[in-house]
């Protein structure tokens, strides 16, 4: 999607300071700066094993960092109290690699799952907000089925109505595409773009997807061996110089040919 | 120094998950909503078997307490008398709970295990649900309300069984009335209740502890499924010594 160039600069949501993690012996991430912004899709890329699913636990909680800062909203997230964190995670969203819903739960029921738990509403609005939900993941008809009833590709989407389904701040993917189909991924990539711009969400992404890259990379870091080595967005990775960047980028001959006809 | 320090550090992590478990529920309605179908699940899909199981040691005592006990020496209610104080005080709480430690036990650690490597339990996180408490408190209150079911249960299929020896000519059903009902202590009774609150806990808390702290995959989720049974039995047995010199 080419957004025409605006003065606007989107307000910084999520600020990464100086991230280090080790564990044990093990520095796995080092002195990563990251910069996340408001209606933006941002998404972190590296080789399997290069730190950006540690970096990624670090940011949402589920690893404590070693050192360094991590602002929501410049709200330190690292030094919070127990309290302060948990109300904070009721503004973050997560779609994980496996979709990670309640099997012993309804599709309906597992979108309705943080509004039973958060919100003060009926059960009469909870119903109507997860199938509003549904309905915006287009599953309208899914609501009554288990998740090993249904599809790969549909149980990300019911993770996506998940995750939204308290209108949250800040939506979290990790590999959201992995195990789907080209067809599929392109959906579901999709998906969380709109979904982002249309609820003003910051969204961090993990992937080595390349269509994603391509498609929804608002902005997008690199990680290699646990160092940022790269920082930019989609027009950015096209003409870039370096050289790790376009190895991992360009690694087969279809994009190399696509960059060099692009160039 | 490995085999005193790994125990205490699992002890450790235990307590720090107790600590977790037991802290203040955020949202009653779905804690409860949890419980209750714990308790179907932990406790009413146990009755079968326990049900089974008693009757048939329940038979089998009664044989051998006949067979290999009873003399023109002893008077004719020794059968009788015996086989209720083995249920009573043994069989009822602590052999049974060693059968629930394997049947409970295993799939409270495998249910865990299995939501911690499919990240069930992280998206519990990241919504910012205690999901300790959220998932192991619902289980322990549920064992702990339904294990005087369980040994009611237990005492009375035992008897039963006995009582279908009787009636199969081993020995007369009057001569197991009168063993049954002679020097009755009902303090017994309690004492097998009693000494069962502790064993559902160590059941239900131990076996989650195992399940909820598993790393890995499929593999380590069998393993950790494993240990809780082990771990159970072996906590169980041990705890029974002090339980029963206590309660004695």
């Amino acid at each position: 999607m080419d957004l025409p160039h605006s003065t606007y600069t989107p307000p910084i949501m999520i600020e990464i300071r100086s991230l280090y993690k080790s564990f044990e012996d093990k520095e796995v991430l080092r002195d990563i700066s990251a910069l996340f912004a408001e209606g933006q899709t941002n998404l972190i890329i590296g080789q399997s094993g290069s730190g950006k699913t540690v970096l990624m636990k670090c940011i949402v909680g589920l690893l404590t960092p070693t050192s360094g800062k991590i602002l929501y909203d410049e709200r330190d997230f690292v030094s919070m109290n127990k309290h302060a964190r948990a109300l904070l995670r009721r503004e973050m969203g997560m779609i994980f690699q496996s979709a990670a819903l309640f099997d012993s739960m309804t599709v309906l029921e597992n979108v309705m799952f943080p509004l039973d738990m958060f919100s003060s509403m009926t059960l009469r609005d909870r119903e109507r907000r997860a199938q509003q939900c549904l309905d915006r993941v287009n599953l309208p008809d899914a609501g009554k089925k288990f998740p090993d009833e249904i599809s790969g590709g549909m149980q990300k989407r019911v993770a996506i109505a998940r995750a939204i389904a308290l209108n949250p701040k800040y939506l979290f993917c990790d590999e959201p595409n992995s195990g789907l189909d080209p067809k599929t991924s392109l959906v579901i990539d999709a998906l969380i773009h709109d979904i982002t711009v249309e609820y003003k969400m910051t969204t961090i992404m993990n992937t080595h997807d390349m269509n994603s890259v391509m498609g929804i990379g608002d902005s997008i870091i690199f990680i290699k061996e646990g160092c940022l080595e790269w920082c930019g967005d989609k027009r950015q990775v096209m003409c870039a110089t370096n050289q790790s960047l376009t190895d991992f980028i360009f690694a087969s001959d279809l994009l190399r040919k696509a960059r060099e006809a692009y160039q | 120094m490995k085999i005193i320090t790994q125990p205490l550090a699992t002890f450790g992590r235990y307590l720090q998950l107790m600590a977790k478990v037991f802290s203040r529920p955020e949202r009653l309605r779905m804690y409860f909503k949890q419980y209750v179908k714990e308790m179907q699940q932990l406790g009413v899909d146990s009755i079968g078997i326990v049900l089974m199981i008693s009757f048939f040691i329940g038979a089998v005592i009664c044989i051998q307490m006949k067979v290999n006990i009873q003399s023109p020496w002893m008077p004719r209610f020794t059968t009788g008398y015996t086989t209720r104080e083995i249920l009573l005080l043994e069989f009822s709480s602590s052999i049974m709970c060693l059968i629930l430690a394997g049947k409970v036990g295993s799939n409270i650690a495998s249910e865990l295990g299995t939501m911690r490597v499919t990240q069930q339990i992280d998206a519990l996180e990241i919504m910012g649900v205690n999901s300790a408490s959220f998932l192991i408190l619902p289980k322990i209150m549920a064992l702990v309300t339904m294990i005087p079911v369980l040994v009611t249960f237990s005492m009375v299929a035992g008897f039963g069984g006995a009582y279908a020896i009787s009636f199969a000519g081993i020995l007369t059903p009057d001569d197991l009335t009168y063993g049954l009902q002679h020097s009755f202590k009902e303090w017994f009774v309690w004492t097998s209740y009693i000494k069962s609150f502790f064993f559902a806990f160590i059941i239900s808390s131990v076996s989650a502890f195992y399940g909820y702290t598993v790393e890995g995959g499929s593999v380590e989720v069998g393993k950790a499924s494993t240990d809780s049974v082990v771990h159970c039995s072996m906590l169980i047995l041990f705890a029974d010594i002090f339980l029963t010199q206590i309660l004695a």
